[in-house]
């Protein structure tokens, strides 16, 4: 029977049917864990007198609270210290593999588990984070679970999981100059909504995204969440196999061969079908900006906040009304004409070396507005290391921008890095939550073009506004940038 | 986990849609290790305003939200069911729950009962009418009485199941663990294992320092 990418992974992954409507019992290839949602976890298994089950199969990283600065004296905040101390007790005490603050392969969950060769196509793979999401971009099975569901896969290495709907996204043609993957994934939640992949696995295709790099098929997959999809895929291609060849967990010599033969299995079959089908026009597709308090209130830059009065729906009105007030805006006012005080650029969603790259070379040789605060997190200590090797940490702090150690930082504000009551954000990152950056604060969830371009001027900027049809700094076409 | 067969307790009507979890418990009180005691950190943003529904005397006691459409998205934090146990609720409902706050719950014994928005709309009338008015709901015959109004709720058979039985999941999956070792016999030998760990070159890592411009003064509200 034909079947679709999703449901290929899941049924290679059964290892107890479910009857009688109880769910499927699932096995997962990987486990990956932070400090924020595994501590209740191994006390579990501790009350219960439990071990991990396949250590071997569970990988700890330090990210949600660690600093972004001083990463070599004690942590101030004794709660974000604790619980990091307690990540660390608990791996000791399973045997399970932790990359701590100060080694180079520690960093964002969902960028170390890729970097190190660990998420590869067809695995089962979760972690008590959301945005596990991103690793679907292999053609993994990949969702975040709660976490008594980490105790129940430390324990077992299965979930007991409830079946899916499958939705095809196709994004046709090419995107133009200016637009990128989180453009792309920002569009897609404003057309479906926040509750739109509710229950679905989402399956990214057509020739968009297949014209994408692996960083930006990661961006687009991990904000599959934001619209509310358990999981969102890509089937793997030759672009996916270049990216993991020779990484440290990748397959080597006959087991390559092996793996590169079942890998190229994992497609969708022609004739399958999808619950719900979804089409964009990349060609509509231009820099996309939130406004609001959900990732689903985003417009086109070129757009202008919404007119509540305009809006039919009454819930609709109402949550438009009370997001316009929380954000400190006014109805019908330019969105080029916001003004913001931060630039965060990094996170699980857009702190990878690519997005570095694109910021760098927009920004390369000018400097930021006077008012705004730049910070620059990469995702992690490795692709720290590669931009201060391609010397972008230079052409940051040239800028006038902060050029911070690896973690989520400002994403969720866990850490020191915090936005003020009232202060307003551009930011790479994935939620634009009523103080999801700090208590009061403000965002506006953008690619890393638009970053670059807002803090050069101030406000929210395209890279178009720069100077319609110039070339990047360095003279790289801009088209180039988006898939270095 | 403890049997759930029927709850009865006051309803507190939360006319908002698209509650995330951010908004049930900030990321600031996920620092916590323990698996109780967040009863402070629910809806810890509104817990200021003397206008929310959880501030006025009639409804500070409730056991039953009841909620707009697409409670519990974004985060996965399981912290957010905690609070909404800490605090004393047993039964959220809604028209729809984000997935994972809904897997989250029937782990936890909190009851996240789909209702529809007709019926919600009735409810919260009722309850913002008379507040203090109690709901019971009865996961056995799946209905929601609040006054003299009894409507049906939805929610799937198997976490109806465990609710009512209380049984507690890892349990159940560990009887079935010769089958888990049987698939692992299957795996094959290219599948990524963790351990022994593989690295690139270990290089030192520099430590960010601050930069000469204080954080209080390049704040600006």
């Amino acid at each position: 029977m034909a079947g679709t990418l999703a449901e290929k992974v899941w049924d290679a992954h059964v290892v107890r049917p479910g009857a009688d409507g109880a769910p499927d019992l699932l096995y997962i290839d990987l486990h990956l864990v932070h400090e924020v949602t595994s501590p209740q976890a191994f006390e579990g298994l501790r009350l219960a007198g439990r071990p991990v089950r396949r250590p071997d199969l569970t990988l700890a990283t330090e990210d949600h609270n660690t600093p972004t600065l001083d990463i070599d004296r004690p942590i101030a905040d004794a709660t974000s210290r604790t619980q990091i101390e307690t990540l660390r007790n608990n791996a000791k005490e399973f045997g399970v593999r932790i990359h701590s603050l100060g080694d180079a392969d520690q960093g964002i969950v969902h960028q170390v588990g890729p970097q190190l060769g660990l998420t590869q196509p067809g695995l089962t793979v979760v972690c008590g984070d959301s945005h596990t999401s991103t690793h679907g971009a292999f053609g993994a099975l990949a969702f975040g679970i709660g976490t008594s569901e980490v105790e129940h896969v430390l324990a077992t290495q299965t979930l007991p999981l409830a079946p899916f709907k499958t939705m095809a996204i196709t994004v046709n043609g090419q995107l133009p100059e200016g637009a990128t993957s989180k453009d792309i994934i920002l569009a897609i939640i404003a057309k479906i909504g926040t509750g739109g992949g509710q229950g679905y696995v989402l399956e990214y295709r057509g020739e968009a995204i297949r014209g994408l790099s692996m960083e930006a098929r990661m961006t687009i997959c991990n904000m599959s969440i934001e619209a509310g999809a358990r999981a969102g895929m890509i089937a793997p291609d030759q672009t996916t196999f270049d990216y993991l060849q020779g990484r440290p967990h990748a397959p080597e010599g006959a087991d390559w061969d092996a793996a590169v033969e079942y890998w190229k299995t994992l497609r969708s079959d022609d004739d399958a079908t999808f619950d719900v089908e979804v089409v964009l026009e990349a060609q509509d597709l231009e820099p996309f900006v939130t406004w609001g308090t959900n990732p689903g209130q985003g417009l086109p830059l070129s757009g202008s906040v919404p007119v509540p009065e305009e809006i039919a729906d009454e819930n609709e009105r109402i949550t438009a009304e009370r997001a316009i007030e929380y954000m400190g805006l006014t109805p019908g006012q330019p969105l080029r004409e916001i003004k913001v005080d931060t630039v965060f650029i990094g996170s699980c969603t857009n702190g990878r070396i690519e997005d570095l790259r694109s910021v760098a070379k927009v920004i390369a040789g000018k400097h930021k507005a006077d008012d705004v605060r730049v910070l620059v997190v990469p995702a992690s200590a490795r692709v720290r290391l590669q931009a201060e090797a391609e010397g972008l940490d230079k052409i940051f702090l040239d800028f006038g921008a902060e050029w911070r150690n690896a973690g989520c930082s400002m994403c969720l504000g866990m850490n020191p890095d915090q936005l003020a009551p009232g202060e307003r954000s551009a930011s790479t990152s994935n939620r634009n939550f009523e103080g999801r950056q700090g208590k009061g604060g403000r965002t506006h969830l953008v690619s890393p073009l638009v970053a670059a371009a807002t803090a050069i001027r101030g406000t929210l900027s395209s890279y178009s506004d720069l100077g319609t049809g110039t070339p990047a700094p360095d003279g790289t076409p801009l088209a180039d940038l988006q898939t270095v | 986990m403890e049997k759930f067969t029927q709850h009865t307790g006051v309803g507190v009507p939360l006319r908002r849609s698209n509650v995330d979890t951010d908004q049930i418990i900030p990321a600031v009180y996920l620092k916590r290790v323990t698996r109780t005691g967040f009863e402070d950190a629910l809806f810890a943003a509104w817990r200021g305003d003397p206008t929310f529904v959880l501030n006025q005397e009639a409804y500070s006691s409730g056991s039953v939200l009841v909620a707009g459409p697409d409670f519990g998205t974004g985060s996965s934090r399981e912290h957010a069911v905690w609070a909404l146990k800490d605090y004393g609720f047993k039964v959220v409902i809604s028209t729809r729950f984000a997935d994972i706050f809904r897997g989250n719950s029937g782990k936890q014994g909190l009851l996240a009962a789909v209702a529809s928005a007709e019926d919600i709309e009735l409810i919260w009338k009722i309850l913002e009418t008379r507040p203090g008015t109690e709901i019971t709901v009865d996961l056995e015959a799946r209905t929601i009485t609040c006054d003299d109004v009894v409507v049906p709720f939805q929610v799937d058979d198997y976490t109806r199941w465990r609710l009512m039985e209380g049984l507690d999941d890892i349990g159940l999956t560990l009887e079935h663990a010769d089958e888990i070792s049987a698939f692992e016999e299957k795996r094959e030998p290219w599948r990524p294992a963790t351990l022994p760990a593989k690295h690139l070159p270990p290089v030192e890592i520099k430590a960010a320092r601050p930069s000469g411009v204080p954080v209080e003064i390049s704040r600006r509200p």
